[in-house]
């Protein structure tokens, strides 16, 4: 595709550090290139802006290659834009006309503190995590690989599941900021293991009651999380999280 | 003890009971629907269902206090999810697009729930709670359906009740996690196939009445 320059009118979520309250601020993205992305076209925006003797717009990134989770706003109302399965960073200026105004919107839940701008504090996930989204292992030398026998497809499922980068796009697209597909991603690829099953019933209890802690909001199946999804989650593991749940709440040991 | 409440205090549980209550209005609504389908055998067969409906005596007490605690439950639930979910977003997105998973009838479940508790009041204050003495049950239904604003308003209704079911259906096997690749087709398309057969069913009913 051709590079052209577009003009933008960029509606930019402005909060101070420490502050409770933020606004809109408005701003012109002048020349920019379509081949940029769209962190790009912020960092160019933050040139102008620091030039002009303006704080630069605070946003969170790293790899910008799509498979650290780092990056992620709220961009005319979709999580990481509006392209399907793609993070932030590998979303493109070619999707945008000259003189389109967009939207930029920090990930909002009470569960995700802004800190400022564009930032969010997502270490909730952390917490989530922390209560079982692991499995208890002997560490030391890399045991026998066919110890235990995994189909191709049940090893393609948690795969599926473990593509998950934890980035909270789900929480940002869901209409009840609900962690579901998070959670059930994380419970999902352990869950349909061997190695995930032992710790299984425990983990459901645990990162469920977690993630209610945490303050984010019921699932109510809107499908909003799957199709916001960066790595294209299904709600399927949402199923097979509520099943676990269920399993380990009545038919096992765990309290 | 302490593990019961904490089960079934979590947000998954709060779904689930959602879910049980819902499937069990929806074998309800299966059964009035059937039951009211003998309008179309004109009014001594419509009274003469009413009578052996209410011939079985014990059973439609058991059934109806049932039918009380499960609306209690899926009320009750409905409220605590929906200040929980306002709760947690407590700052709105300034512009919100819908991603492609949102359908109209997901998005309005609580403003539909609602709608249908206020029709469910009118509907038993206006017919089964309604002097019988001096009228049959079909002449009853009649006359409270010939009024225009009534009929339009129990119209209105059931397309309401069809969009709540629609989401509902699906979404009840979803929470209790019945998730598969071959039945899961089968459950939304018999949702939707079961939501506008509820809405049709009942919604064709008064206006067949006012033209009996």
């Amino acid at each position: 595709m051709e590079e052209k320059f577009i003009n933008l009118t960029l509606k930019v979520w402005r909060q101070k550090r420490g502050e409770k309250k933020g606004k809109i601020e408005t701003y012109q993205a002048k020349h920019i290139s379509t081949d940029a992305s769209f962190l790009e076209m912020l960092d160019i925006v933050n040139d102008d802006l620091t030039i002009a003797g303006i704080e630069p717009i605070a946003f969170d990134h790293d790899c910008r290659e799509g498979i650290c989770g780092m990056c992620g706003q709220v961009v005319n109302g979709y999580a990481h834009g509006e392209e399907k399965g793609t993070t932030l960073c590998q979303f493109h200026m070619r999707r945008f006309k000259d003189g389109d105004t967009i939207f930029i919107e920090p990930f909002r839940a009470k569960a995700f503190k802004v800190v400022k701008d564009l930032v969010v504090d997502r270490s909730a996930f952390d917490k989530i995590i922390q209560a079982g989204g692991y499995i208890t292992a002997k560490a030391g030398g890399a045991p026998e690989a066919n110890i235990f026998p995994v189909t191709y497809e049940t090893g393609e499922l948690a795969m599926n599941a473990a593509e998950c980068i934890g980035c909270g796009a789900c929480v940002a697209a869901c209409p009840n900021a609900s962690a579901m597909l998070f959670v059930s991603a994380k419970i999902s690829h352990l869950a349909l293991l061997p190695q995930g099953r032992p710790e299984a019933a425990k983990r459901a209890l645990a990162m469920v009651r977690t993630m209610d802690a945490c303050g984010f909001g019921n699932c109510s199946n809107e499908r909003e999380c799957e199709n916001s999804c960066p790595k294209n989650i299904s709600i399927t593991n949402i199923a097979r999280l509520n099943r676990e749940f269920l399993a380990a709440g009545v038919l096992s040991t765990a309290m | 003890m302490n593990w019961l409440v904490r089960t079934f205090s979590c947000s998954v549980a709060k779904k689930q009971f959602m879910a049980v209550t819902g499937l069990a209005f929806c074998c309800f609504l299966t059964t009035h629907l059937i039951g009211n389908l003998f309008v179309y055998g004109g009014k001594d067969a419509f009274n003469a269902y009413v009578e052996h409906l209410h011939a079985l005596g014990i059973l439609i007490h058991v059934a109806e206090a049932g039918l009380i605690i499960f609306a209690l439950i899926h009320i009750g639930m409905a409220i605590i999810l929906y200040f929980q979910n306002l709760a947690a977003r407590p700052v709105r997105y300034k512009k919100k697009s819908n991603a492609g998973g949102r359908t109209l009838a997901s998005a309005t479940m609580p403003y539909t729930g609602l709608f249908i508790l206020v029709f469910i009041v009118v509907h038993l204050v206006g017919l089964k709670f309604a002097d019988h003495s001096t009228t049959t049950t079909f002449d009853l239904t009649a006359s409270v359906l010939s009024q225009p604003a009534t009929l339009v308003f129990y119209i209105v209704a059931m397309v309401v009740v069809a969009f709540h079911v629609n989401h509902g259906f699906w979404s009840a096997f979803q929470s209790f996690g019945a998730s598969h690749p071959k039945y899961t087709p089968i459950v939304r398309g018999f949702g939707i196939l079961f939501s506008v057969v509820i809405g049709v069913g009942f919604g064709f009913i008064p206006i067949a009445l006012n033209m009996i």
